[in-house]
């Protein structure tokens, strides 16, 4: 079981900030993502999009400052689950809590805060009719062992980074790969784009643009899919998987059975005070709560943060006094022996 | 302050008769969230989302769609001929009397 001081439930900007405010107060942290790196949206929807409203950078790629983030929190030495949704959570008897994973990863802490952001990225399903039954039956959303496919049919759908780069890599393991798209144009990567399109003339992809599954055939399995064609009309297609890859949106989740109160989709708190929901213990930072007058800004999620940040301090230690220093002052002492600190003659040249 | 008046059927076909300022550069996502009409807007407005997809019902001129806007309702569920993406239409004075729909949710 891993056990630390403030579980982060979320590792997009304001989770990994946590782990530095934290950090500053000698807590050990350690962060669950669905996702399977830091960065939350930052790194899965907009890595390359700038942003103009981080204090102190007049402009930073979303992608940059989730990298300056996790070089700033090095020092402290979080601990990650990535790839796993937190799924229950469980109050003991000495008052920390269990959190539980998808995968069944165990973490316990005294404190938990959820940075969750919008939610944990779920793929997003195609309109299907009958998807659902088909799911784990020949229908998956994220290819997680390749060699399944290995001398199998495969459809794949989609128009972006996904459905190119799987369309790549299993046409060398397929041994039919299909690739539909409803348009002729897609919005992944030129060279990936070049790259289909030359495996397509060599025959290793069968192309099929201006297309939609509309449905899924089989039984037990999935057998075949029904494409209607913009101008062909109907095809069907004999085969043994089918992968949708659209993207992720996000859903708040398992988090919302959790007795947390919600309010539009998103964990109400006191930010009278310190962000605590209504159970002891959980704080809701960032975007996934809610309060009155509320901004969901990546600097609201860091003010949050170091605000929560010594509220579980007081939490955890109730009878330690303790006073906020300033990093110019108190330096930043790492739980790997690093230390910066300001120029001692520095200072006394000042005084 | 200059507003105008734009009509917005839900998903459960309640038409919502709003009133959109022209003057604080807002578009139609911020529009129907400002009104808590059932919108994500997940990506903040920046086309990479559709979540705020939206059929336009009447015959306003809109803005031309952009690269990012017609790649995304590529990939999006539930798109039609007169689909277009709530983030990527500016509130200014001609779009007085616009006619929406909110796409389904997906």
């Amino acid at each position: 079981m891993i056990k630390t001081d403030i579980l982060i439930i979320g590792a997009g900007p304001t989770g990994l900030f946590t782990v530095f405010e934290a950090g500053l107060l000698k807590l050990k942290t350690h962060l669950i993502d669905a996702l399977p790196q830091p960065g939350g949206q930052c790194s899965e929807i907009y890595p390359k999009k700038p942003i103009y409203d981080i204090p102190g950078f007049p402009e930073i790629l979303a992608g940059d400052l989730v990298n300056n983030l996790m070089e700033q929190i090095k020092p402290f030495e979080p601990g990650f689950t990535l790839g796993e949704r937190a799924e229950t959570i469980e109050k003991l008897e000495d008052d920390t809590f269990l959190v539980t994973t998808n995968k069944g990863t165990q973490h316990n802490a005294p404190v938990v805060a959820i940075a969750g952001g919008l939610g944990s990225f779920e793929p997003r399903k195609p309109p299907i009719p009958n998807i659902i039954d088909f799911e784990d039956k020949g229908v998956a959303y994220i290819i997680r062992d390749p060699e399944v496919y290995r001398d199998k049919r495969v459809v794949i759908a989609g128009g972006g980074d996904s459905a190119l780069d799987w369309t790549i890599f299993l046409a060398d393991v397929a041994s039919e790969v299909t690739l539909v798209h409803r348009r002729n144009e897609f919005r992944g990567a030129l060279d990936s784009v070049e790259r289909v399109a030359e495996l397509t003339k060599l025959g290793k992809v069968n192309l099929i643009t201006e297309a939609e599954v509309k449905e899924l055939k089989g039984d037990d399995h999935v057998t075949g899919v029904g494409i209607k064609h913009k101008t062909e009309g109907d095809i069907h297609l004999d085969t043994d998987y089918f992968i949708p890859l659209f993207g992720l949106s996000p859903k708040l989740g398992p988090i919302g059975n959790w007795g947390l109160e919600i309010e539009k989709n998103a964990i109400k708190v006191d930010n009278s005070y310190d962000y605590q929901t209504n159970i002891p213990g959980i704080y809701a930072i960032g975007d996934v709560n809610t309060y009155k007058g509320k901004l969901k800004l990546i600097l609201s999620g860091f003010h949050e943060a170091a605000i929560m940040c010594q509220s579980a301090y007081q939490r955890i230690f109730p009878d330690k006094k303790y006073v906020m220093k300033y990093t110019t002052v108190g330096g930043v002492e790492g739980f790997d022996g690093s230390k910066k600190e300001a120029k001692k003659e520095v200072v006394k040249a000042i005084v | 302050m200059s507003d105008v008046t734009i009509k917005i059927k839900d998903r459960e076909g309640e038409i919502h008769e709003v009133q959109a300022p022209t003057d604080m550069a807002m578009n139609l996502m911020e529009v129907c969230k400002a009104y808590e009409l059932p919108v994500e807007g997940t990506c903040g407005g920046m086309a990479m989302c559709a979540s705020c997809q939206c059929y336009v019902l009447s015959d306003h001129k809109l803005p031309e769609m952009s690269q990012d806007e017609d790649l995304m309702l590529a990939e999006a569920f539930y798109v039609e001929d007169n689909s277009r993406l709530g983030c990527q239409i500016p509130i200014t004075p001609e779009l007085d009397g616009l006619e929406i729909e909110l796409a389904p949710e997906s």
